[in-house]
């Protein structure tokens, strides 16, 4: 399956990207798709909160074709 | 049409709050107004602006939801939350929340729970602007988001 992932603030510019799409195994959750984050570009999957279509989500939420996965930094609205 | 909820980038229209949230059953309005502060460092520099971004889809959904949480725990007449994305001045409005109440102590417990609310839950990042320069993103809120704080 395939999973677009949105990057902001932080997160974005060290990146250097603000959207990218990996391919995961059917039945991956937030945690292995951090990891395959990690690989591609080291220090993006870890250390940040992730939101699942636009929901907070914990690493054993379960993904799906087609979700977007955000890299949430430590936010600091207001 | 009871909640006026929205990220903006331009400048909050300020008076326009507050008739939003006038209403005839409302004893009472509090409005929370958060403005970029006037900062300096030892070596005379200044910050001149903090610019905000969002994850905007998300950041609706989530007033939303704010909106939803403050009506279930208090009687809210009209409601008003507006954040502001891109470059704000020194002085320059961020952030407004009005409510309307019939009575003072609802208006001023769910302006408090808003704000607190959004301070620890939105997906909206701010970076400040220094005159010699430098930017540099402000260290957030982190532990809220792994509990999954909209799940509650």
């Amino acid at each position: 399956m395939r999973i677009t992932v949105r990057l902001f603030a932080s997160a974005r510019e060290n990146a250097g990207l603000s959207q990218l799409a990996i391919d995961l195994p059917d039945g991956a959750n937030v945690a292995l798709a951090a990891k395959k984050l990690n690989e591609l570009h080291p220090g993006l999957g870890s250390s940040v909160a992730f939101a699942v279509n636009r929901t907070y989500a914990r690493g054993d939420a379960v993904l799906n074709d087609g979700d977007e996965l955000a890299i949430i930094p430590p936010v600091s609205g207001g | 049409m009871n909640d006026w909820l929205a990220i903006l980038s331009e400048p909050l229209p300020l008076p326009a709050v507050l008739e939003f949230v006038t209403d005839p059953a409302a004893g009472g309005i509090c409005s929370f107004i958060g403005t970029t502060r006037s900062e300096h460092n030892t070596a005379g520099t200044e910050l001149i602006a903090l610019y905000y971004e969002a994850y905007e889809e998300m950041a609706r959904e989530q007033l939303n939801a704010f909106a939803t949480r403050g009506r279930e725990k208090w009687p809210i007449q009209k409601l008003v939350i507006l954040h502001r994305i891109g470059r704000v001045s020194i002085a320059e409005p961020s952030i407004v929340i009005a409510v309307s109440a019939a009575h003072r102590d609802t208006a001023f417990q769910a302006c408090r729970f808003l704000i607190d609310t959004l301070k620890a839950e939105l997906a909206v990042w701010k970076k400040e602007i220094w005159s010699d320069g430098q930017q540099r993103w402000v260290s957030g809120v982190v532990l809220a988001h792994r509990a999954g704080p909209q799940r509650e």
